[in-house]
């Protein structure tokens, strides 16, 4: 083995560090320069923290109806105001919050997971898998979204609210139905990504040296085309919250009465003009996750990939 | 603390039928005005059509003022009329509309004989007089009515409009195989010609309301030239189907089902003078409140039909200065139904089925509770406002509670205690329950802001009565749609309670309260096409119905339907609202409509202030 490695000392060159990936105290090093990232981390981490802690904090009801209070701005009994009903909104929007990162994150993670999956699976593969998977990955581009959904909340949504009670059951199947969905653009980056690395030489060189499959991919393949990955699923997160205020929105979500963010926007949209903080509070928590979450992708982009020298 | 909210109790006592006699023939000499007469009727538990037909079978004119309001001396001239409707028309042949949209888009271009005006009479349309007992109209024996038609009417292409074609909508609705929805109001009668402008309609049985066949909604007639070849099976084939040949006031000159009809005036109406627009345009969709900000506030168009809207948002909108909200109370209620059966539990393939029975609503203490705990007064104040009036009244009419036997109040502690002497106890979890039956309801109802909000509201009443509920919105057009496979339909009721609006439009109770006799529930068996929703069973509401049916005295008939009334929001009915039809009308525009027919029946006579 000597010789092969005196044959190419290039090739070790063009890969400086001693892994492929950075470790953990470089990612954070490259991490903490992205300012942007670093500010946005915070933010979020107030955010999730005020959802989780906030009612603890503010133990106002979300349903307590006071006709005395309706539409009224920012005060110190309502720091949000109150929607139509007089019902306190931060109570609301903490109660909503959960709901809305949970299920945020969560369909994210279900389509990152199976995108890359599907992705790798296929970049990898060649011949008959590859192209299995691909028409799989058409299809599933091709369902009709919304009789789907229909059809998916039809045959499972009671025998979901038995096993996982009211909530918990529209819980599970928003978010298998958001994440089930929408993996397929993750899948195909995730493959392209794959068909151009595993040709590259630091590849080969690995392969060469007797990698197996999995190693190349955990190892070499994937640390280089997680950048885009973050990318989309950053994008995902926003999608999801999104998609539940949709699927809210049609009477398919979650009850009308749970205040997730989208449902809160819903409900004000008809007095924009006399109660503009009814649909600014939830709304900036939307605009700001969904800000926050893209530019922690951003950061982590650059922090992971093992190709940028800092 | 005790929040009783009283309700204004009508003054009606039981009227003997000497006095009305004698009412009636004041009315006749001119000593009580007409509008004085249906009032008291009202009062009485009358709906304002029945009083008017009181009068009409006396043989009383009807007054022509409905006309007299019109200013343009000549037609033309007004240029475009904008309406915007928000659930758009789909289909325009008046024999198979689905919704009120339907029809209100078939109106522009159909007539029927007779429309009812706001106060519940009938104006002739197409027919020369309302029949009546003085102009040997109506049958003594109730059995038949001859309707005598407006000479010199013709159909948009030329032909002449005559008895024939009378005649030939009978033939039409009342075959099967057509699959009219107004069939209903055609099946049980007979139709003859007797001339080229007489038609005689013959019921089977003495039928005391005969203003339902070639009236109001079910009463647009279609021209035979165009339909004859096309009856039964081929009834959808008809290329008229899709552009209409009618009587009125507009020709028909595009329409895109679900997005636009347009029309233009039409030069030969059979009303001197009508219409005053020289096109019309009826567009569809987008959602209430933004066709009402279309109107109030961007003033793009000229009339906004149906505002489901709170009222606070309409007042809003009409401070612009714009537009305004007109109101009209006809019969409609938003009401909330009790399941009678348990929508729980399958049997045969279906739920809700009437072998069952619902584990908590069949308790009569939790009835009562459910119904103190409706804040009536509260929905009414803080969302409906002007466009609904509390009441505890299935059966209203346009200006009071019919019914004075009945009360409504809030009294969210009182419910609590109903529901402990009756052994409904709490748990750990504050929700009652007895012999393991957790009082813990599914409340259903349609996506409509202003229902959600009262969804809320009661919802939170409940809870602290120690009863958990669950609410559910669906979409309006799932909700309201016929389709047998879908469970979240109305008639199914696979929920322990469900709120939405029965219309009352042109009928007489006797169509509107056949929805609580026992052979009407809605099954599995009859495709959920059963008007009696809540699945209410009670022999006595069912005898009443049955006296009323056969009743020819209209005052004796008018008190069953009372004491019916009065029966059955005791059992599993709990009235709301009673809810104007709601439109939103350009500054200039002036319109003629009413709560007791379609918004467009007098659209010929509407025009602009200039």
């Amino acid at each position: 083995m000597a010789g092969s490695t005196l044959a190419s000392p290039s090739a070790e060159a063009g890969a400086p560090a001693a892994a492929p990936a950075a470790t953990g105290r470089d990612t954070w090093r490259r991490f903490r320069r992205h300012r942007l990232a670093v500010a946005s981390s915070v933010l979020l981490g107030v955010m999730v923290l005020g959802v989780l802690v906030g009612g603890l904090v503010w133990p106002v009801a979300i349903d307590e109806i006071d006709f005395s209070a309706m539409l009224q701005g920012p005060s110190p009994q309502h720091p949000f105001g109150t929607d139509d009903l007089g019902q306190d909104l931060l109570a609301r929007m903490i109660y909503g919050g959960r709901i809305s990162l949970a299920v945020g994150f969560a369909a994210m993670l279900i389509s990152t997971l199976v995108g890359v999956a599907v992705g790798a699976l296929a970049g990898m593969s060649r011949g008959f898998l590859d192209s299995a998977l691909m028409w799989l990955t058409d299809l599933f581009l091709s369902l009709p979204q919304l009789p789907l959904l229909l059809l998916v909340i039809y045959l499972f949504r009671d025998r979901l609210k038995e096993v996982f009670g009211v909530e918990g059951g529209v819980f599970v199947m928003i978010v298998a139905v958001i994440g089930g969905l929408r993996w397929m653009p993750v899948a195909r980056l995730v493959r392209a990504q794959f068909l151009s690395l595993r040709e590259k030489e630091f590849v080969e060189a690995a392969r060469a040296q007797g990698a197996g499959p999995l190693h190349q991919v955990t190892r070499h393949i994937l640390p280089n085309a997680i950048g885009p990955v973050i990318v989309a699923a950053t994008i995902e997160v926003s999608a999801a919250i999104i998609a539940e205020s949709t699927l809210s929105f049609l009477g398919l979500g979650f009850p009308p009465d749970i205040p997730t963010w989208g449902r809160l926007l819903f409900d004000a949209k008809d007095h924009l003009d006399v109660a503009p903080h009814w649909a600014l509070f939830p709304g900036a928590a939307i605009f700001l996750t969904v800000l926050s979450i893209n530019f922690i992708g951003d950061g982590l982009r650059d922090a992971l990939d093992p190709r940028r020298v800092l | 603390m005790h929040r009783r909210l009283a309700r204004p109790v009508g003054k009606a006592k039981a009227m003997r039928e000497r006095d009305l006699q004698h009412l009636i023939a004041g009315v006749r000499d001119g000593r009580v005005s007409r509008r004085a007469f249906v009032q008291r009727m009202l009062a009485l538990g009358l709906t304002a059509p029945m009083a008017g037909m009181m009068l009409a079978q006396e043989g009383i004119a009807q007054t022509a003022d409905l006309r007299a309001a019109y200013k343009p001396a000549k037609a033309g001239g007004g240029g475009p009329l904008k309406l915007l409707f928000w659930q758009a028309p789909t289909l325009i042949n008046p024999h198979f509309a689905v919704g009120t949209k339907d029809q209100e888009g078939s109106r522009i271009f159909y007539e029927p004989l007779a429309a009812w005006d706001g106060e519940g009479n009938l104006v002739p349309i197409l027919a020369a007089a309302i029949p009546s007992r003085e102009n040997g109209g109506v049958a003594a024996d109730g059995r038949s009515v001859t309707w005598r038609l407006k000479p010199g009417v013709k159909w948009h292409d030329g032909q002449p409009f005559g008895a024939d074609d009378v005649v030939f909508n009978w033939e039409y609705a009342a075959n099967p195989a057509t699959a009219a929805t107004t069939a209903g109001s055609y099946k049980d009668i007979k139709v003859e010609k007797i001339d080229d402008l007489t038609v005689r309609v013959v019921f089977r049985e003495p039928t005391p309301f005969w203003a339902d066949a070639y009236v109001s909604t079910v009463g647009m007639i279609i021209p035979r030239h165009l339909f004859k070849d096309y009856v039964g099976e081929k009834s959808r084939d008809a290329p008229a189907n899709l552009a209409p040949v009618g009587t009125g006031a507009y020709r028909f000159a595009e329409f895109r089902p679900g997005d636009i009809i347009r029309g233009v005036r039409n030069p030969d109406y059979h009303v001197p003078n009508r219409p005053y627009f020289d096109t019309i345009e009826m567009k569809g969709g987008g959602d209430a409140v933004s066709a009402a900000r279309a109107v109030l506030q961007t003033g793009e168009y000229d009339y906004a039909w149906n505002m489901q809207v709170e009222d606070e948002i309409l007042k809003r909108l009409e401070a612009e200065g714009k537009g305004r909200i007109e109101m009209y109370y006809g019969g409609n209620v938003e009401f909330i139904q009790l399941n009678a059966t348990d929508p729980w539990t399958e049997v045969d393939g279906e739920r809700a089925s009437i072998k069952t029975q619902h584990p908590a609503f069949s308790d009569p203490a939790v009835r009562k509770a459910m119904n103190l705990l409706v804040n009536r007064a509260a929905v009414q104040q803080f969302i409906y406002g002007r466009t609904g009036r509390a009441t505890a009244n299935i059966l209203n009419g346009p200006d009071r509670f019919r019914s004075p036997n009945t009360r409504f109040s809030f009294d969210a502690d009182a419910a609590a205690q109903i529901l402990e002497e009756a052994g409904w106890k709490k748990g750990g979890d504050g929700i009652r329950a007895k012999d393991g039956k957790r009082l813990k309801f599914v409340y259903q109802t349609s996506i409509n802001a202003p229902r959600q909000k009262t969804q809320a509201i009661i919802k939170q009443a409940a809870q602290k009565a120690g009863i958990e509920m669950e609410l559910k919105s669906i979409p309006g057009s799932v909700f309201f749609s016929s389709d047998v496979a879908n469970p979240d339909t109305y008639p199914h009721f696979y929920a322990d309670m469900q709120m939405y609006t029965w219309n009352m439009t042109q009928a007489d109770p006797g169509v509107f309260m056949l929805q609580y006799v026992s052979w009407e529930v809605a099954t599995k068996e009859n495709k959920w096409q059963g008007r009696n929703v809540s699945r209410i069973r009670n022999a006595e509401a069912d005898a009443c119905y049955r006296a009323a049916q056969g009743e020819l005295d209209l005052v004796k008939r008018a008190a069953q339907f009372i004491r019916m009334n009065d029966i059955v929001v005791a059992e599993n009915v709990l009235p709301l609202l009673h809810r104007a039809q709601v439109s939103a009308v350009a500054g200039k525009l002036r319109t003629v409509q009413g709560g007791w027919d379609n918004s467009l029946a007098f659209l010929a006579e509407w025009y602009r202030e200039t």
